[in-house]
């Protein structure tokens, strides 16, 4: 499951399934935030349609998702680089957090 | 007076197997010692340098140790340059909380948010964060860079060891962890498992003070101040253990086994996901048989689907290409299980378990059915059915199959019908092995014999009667293989027999092709097989 970013008036969102057999655990989610760091935009993720989108360049908000396999992650971004952080890191979950990232 | 008292042991889990004799040396991670507070201008100061000075050690480390290790250490890196996480604490500060206070109580919180989550590998995390944390409150408390001094070979005993600590000493003369707490699946049990440190966890209780200790990761045992008597049992222990490690190896890495020109198929049967650490157990040409039943001894009651699923994918992801066999759950007999199995039956073993139990409780059959279905969408996944006495059963078995596939697929999740085969152990099944219509046949040689000889295998008493080399045995076995092999459907077998190498001639001259050993024997059974098809070698 992948969807290409979609601008939503200033906000770029995608969302990916969490293919990682254990879920966002502390390998994944430093990957994540490794790379959501590498942008300007301001970022944020949420599992399965919680109430609260949390910044996605925050090692320890992303591993608090206790994010299962097969959820949903749901990314959004605002800034000069927003559809690029978009794809960017939908494509690093579907990818299952390739090692060479 | 020393020699006359009983010797300290303790038992614990493994972690990691090997052996240690050494120096007993505990160590104790809380830092001790004060941190002289300021004003919160001085204490964010000192936080500041705290905080700089844990993510250069750490980096030192990680780069000194490089690969896993330094994976490990990366979450610790990711914390200290995580905003978020950290501005709770200067806000702390900003209102006069004391640097190494804000510091730990931050860090408490989280801990304990870790500690009390359901699944063991965000729990295990925990020990990671109380390394943090106490990384920064020795420097904040002045202890600094104290790196520790530990004697070369010591047996290093903590409540727990955090995975900087373990790489801050130096292993290069060996040594070995003792943990009162700590988990297998800890960071630092991986990092023990790596190096080759053998490594003993949840001892429980453990006598603080000690000379001398002796550590046995493959029994999980600590031996404090011990005899010379424990110290030369021990000594062949590990003497034993380095020889077949090395004949192993040898053995082990040559490509696969053959007998006769036919190549031997050579798997391991599997208790627990955690077995699939055992070092010898990539060499294996899959996993012949999985048992499930680790998921029903959990306290919390019957395992839920999520549980199910990430131990059996865990498991299909590490074999990769290599095939799987997942034996449904095979509670009762010597195996009860509170809420599952049937209480007061007369004669267990001749009673309501195996397949037979999960037909009789189908909304616990029916969990287990939708965790396979949806792993075997990797496509390496068989199951099989343990106790079949009739046909009926495998097409009842096969039907709740079906219909759990077909639920799954309406709710939109992926899910398969794996490949289905049955546990050939009632001698009624093996009498009249055409009639059922299975993919494979796995042949469970414990109880067959068990139920062919009338003898509990178990019985010392009975000797040479409950040999499973009785030509009863082996005919039933030569009769599923013969039929196997005319009806094109694969025939293994997973029981002691595989793994015992007097019976390994006999096996082999039935027709079977494929056995399924635990890890620790798969060196040996090659190791036979070779010897034989040596010894074979006329033309």
């Amino acid at each position: 499951m992948l969807e290409t970013p979609k601008a939503n008036g200033q906000d770029f969102t995608g969302s990916v399934r969490l293919i990682h057999a254990v879920g966002m655990h502390a390998r994944p989610a430093v990957k994540l935030t490794k790379l959501a760091k590498k942008f300007k935009a301001h970022i944020s993720i949420r599992a399965a349609d919680a109430a609260e989108w949390i910044n996605a360049k925050s090692v320890a908000k992303v591993m608090a998702l206790r994010a299962a396999r097969d959820s949903i992650i749901q990314i959004k971004a605002s800034g000069e680089d927003a559809e690029a952080a978009v794809a960017a890191l939908v494509d690093l979950v579907a990818t299952d957090f390739p090692d060479n990232g | 007076m020393r020699a006359d008292l009983a010797r300290l042991a303790y038992r614990g889990r493994t972690a990691s197997i090997g052996f240690a004799h050494g120096p007993f040396v505990r160590v104790d991670a809380a830092p001790s010692g004060q941190h002289a507070s300021g004003t919160p201008e001085d204490e964010k100061r000192a936080l500041r340098g705290a905080l700089e000075s844990a993510g250069r050690q750490i980096a030192f480390l990680a780069n000194a140790a490089g690969g896993e290790a330094a994976q490990i250490l990366e979450f610790q890196v990711a914390l200290l340059d995580d905003d978020d996480f950290l501005d709770p604490v200067s806000a702390a500060i900003a209102a006069g909380v004391a640097a190494d206070a804000a510091w730990s109580s931050a860090l408490d919180d989280q801990i304990a948010d870790y500690n009390s989550a359901s699944d063991e590998y965000l729990q295990a995390r925990s020990s990671d964060l109380a390394d943090l944390r106490d990384r920064v409150l020795r420097t904040l408390r002045g202890g600094a860079a104290e790196a520790l001094k530990i004697p070369g070979g010591a047996v290093v005993f903590a409540e727990d060891l955090p995975p900087s600590r373990f790489l801050e000493i130096d292993w290069s003369n060996g040594g070995g962890v003792a943990l009162l707490r700590g988990s297998p699946t800890s960071h630092v049990a991986l990092l023990a498992r790596s190096r080759g440190i053998p490594m003993v966890v949840q001892l429980g209780a453990v006598a603080e003070r000690a000379q001398a200790a002796l550590l046995d990761g493959e029994r999980a045992t600590l031996e404090l101040d011990p005899s010379a008597q424990q110290i030369d049992v021990f000594e062949r222990r590990r003497d034993a253990h380095r020889k077949s490690r090395a004949a192993a190896h040898a053995i082990l890495r040559r490509p696969a086994a053959s007998w006769g020109g036919e190549k031997i198929k050579l798997l391991i049967n599997i208790q627990r996901v955690d077995d699939l650490d055992h070092a010898d157990a990539q060499y294996a040409d899959g996993v012949g048989l999985m048992r499930t039943e680790f998921l029903l001894g959990e306290p919390t009651g019957l395992p839920d689907e999520e549980a199910q699923y990430l131990a059996y994918d865990a498991v299909l992801r590490w074999a990769g290409k290599r095939p799987v066999t997942i034996r449904t759950f095979d509670a009762g007999g010597d195996k009860p299980v509170p809420g599952f199995t049937e209480d007061g039956e007369a004669n267990p073993f001749l009673g309501v378990r195996g397949l037979r139990l999960c037909l009789a409780r189908p909304e616990i059959f029916a969990v287990q059915l939708r965790a396979l279905a949806r792993a075997a969408t990797r496509r390496n996944l068989k199951v099989m059915f343990p106790m079949v006495t009739a046909p009926d059963e495998l097409e009842a078995a096969r039907k709740a199959f079906a219909d759990v596939v077909g639920k799954l697929q309406a709710e939109r999740v992926p899910a398969v019908l794996p490949e289905l085969g049955i546990m050939v152990e009632v001698p009624a099944a093996a009498l009249t092995i055409e009639r059922f219509k299975a993919e494979f046949f796995s042949i469970g040689s414990n109880d067959l014999a068990q139920y062919v000889t009338a003898c509990d295998r178990t019985n010392g008493a009975l000797g040479k009667l409950s040999d499973p080399l009785q030509p009863a045995v082996l005919e039933l076995i030569g009769r599923t293989v013969d039929y196997g092999r005319r009806a094109g459907i694969s025939v293994s077998l997973c029981g002691e027999m595989a793994g015992d190498p007097r019976c390994i001639p006999a096996l082999l001259s039935c027709g079977l092709r494929e056995l399924s050993v635990n890890p620790s024997a798969l060196a040996q059974v090659k190791q036979a097989i070779d010897r034989l098809s040596r010894g074979d070698a006329r033309d």
